[in-house]
């Protein structure tokens, strides 16, 4: 997309359009009592909306493009966003599995299905206590 | 009218900045995973959709869009060879940068104020990490347009000048690109 005054008007009103779009919905969404969607849909039709607005405002203001010099523009974006997705999709992934294993409110009868025999939270309760009874001198 | 174009050494200089944007991009997608794995341990105290106005973040939002949109036409007239035209569309996209720096700040001297600083919770200092380290981008982007409007109303749009308004241009674009992440992330699921 070159660099014209029609260009920048329509990323101008597209960008409006769907910054709107996202406020409309979480507005709704809230009034209704988080009633009106599913949380997981909203989120995920956010998400969508802002990627959107990403790849129009690349193009329309960036001006990204394939062809010409802008072309190394592009590899470099390209790769820049390959990082980016490992980053943080990496994070959340590493995490969450991390806060499965440490999900205290689980029912702690299920513990023993994941957690290593002699780590169980009751006998280090008990361990706790002992301690605590007899405080080093 | 004549038709300024830039030379091969400035689109070298211009590609090098772009690699810059793109680091920068990195460091902005640490920050959103921080954020992300942290917006919920809020240390027993309130979470986003307590905290955030939504109205006062849609304002904020559209006038930094609107800022990018300005920063476009200055470009635009900058090819022109217009000056007087780039230092109005530059002189306005200052004043709303502005306006939407005083909004931020004001947003977190409210946040202080109340007890909510970033020492509160991790969700708070995430928070105050992630979009403070964008309002001071936006802060080095501010003092740049006023330098260069200064130097573009005094010597012209000359190749250097040019140089530094494309610069400029795609910094002030990249970084509203940033903040549509953050009003989605931050505010719009936060309010969920």
């Amino acid at each position: 997309m070159k660099a014209t005054l029609r260009s920048y008007i329509t990323g101008f009103v597209l960008s409006i359009v769907l910054t709107l779009v996202a406020y409309a919905l979480v507005q709704d969404h809230v009034n209704s009592g988080h009633k009106n969607y599913s949380h997981d849909f909203i989120i995920a039709v956010l998400i969508g909306l802002a990627l959107i607005q990403f790849i129009v405002q690349a193009i329309y203001f960036l001006h990204l493009k394939k062809k010409g010099d802008a072309r190394w523009n592009l590899l470099a974006f390209l790769f820049m966003s390959g990082v980016v997705i490992v980053v943080v999709i990496g994070s959340l992934w590493i995490m969450a599995n991390l806060d499965y294993h440490h999900d205290q409110t689980k029912d702690p009868k299920e513990t023993s299905n994941y957690i290593i025999e002699d780590e169980l939270p009751s006998q280090q309760e008990t361990t706790d206590q002992t301690k605590s009874e007899h405080p080093s001198h | 009218m004549t038709t300024t174009v830039l030379d091969k050494n400035s689109q070298k200089t211009i590609f090098g900045f772009w690699i810059y944007i793109m680091t920068d991009c990195v460091l902005f997608a640490s920050l959103f995973a921080t954020f992300m794995i942290l917006r919920n341990n809020t240390n027993s105290g309130p979470d986003s959709a307590e905290l955030f106005s939504l109205p006062f973040v849609l304002t904020e939002t559209l006038i930094l869009l609107t800022s990018s949109f300005t920063c476009g036409l200055a470009m635009l007239a900058a090819h022109k060879g217009d000056k007087k035209r780039v230092g109005a569309w530059l002189a306005i996209t200052l004043l709303l940068g502005l306006a939407f720096l005083s909004m931020e700040l004001y947003e977190f001297g409210n946040l202080v104020a109340e007890g909510h600083d970033w020492q509160a919770s991790a969700f708070l200092s995430a928070f105050f990490t992630l979009v403070g380290t964008h309002g001071l981008h936006i802060t080095a982007g501010l003092i740049w347009i006023m330098l260069l409007i200064w130097r573009i109303l005094r010597t012209g749009i000359s190749n250097v000048n040019l140089r530094r308004l494309t610069m400029l241009s795609l910094f002030w674009h990249f970084l509203d690109i940033v903040w549509i992440f953050i009003f989605t992330i931050v505010y719009m699921i936060g309010a969920l």
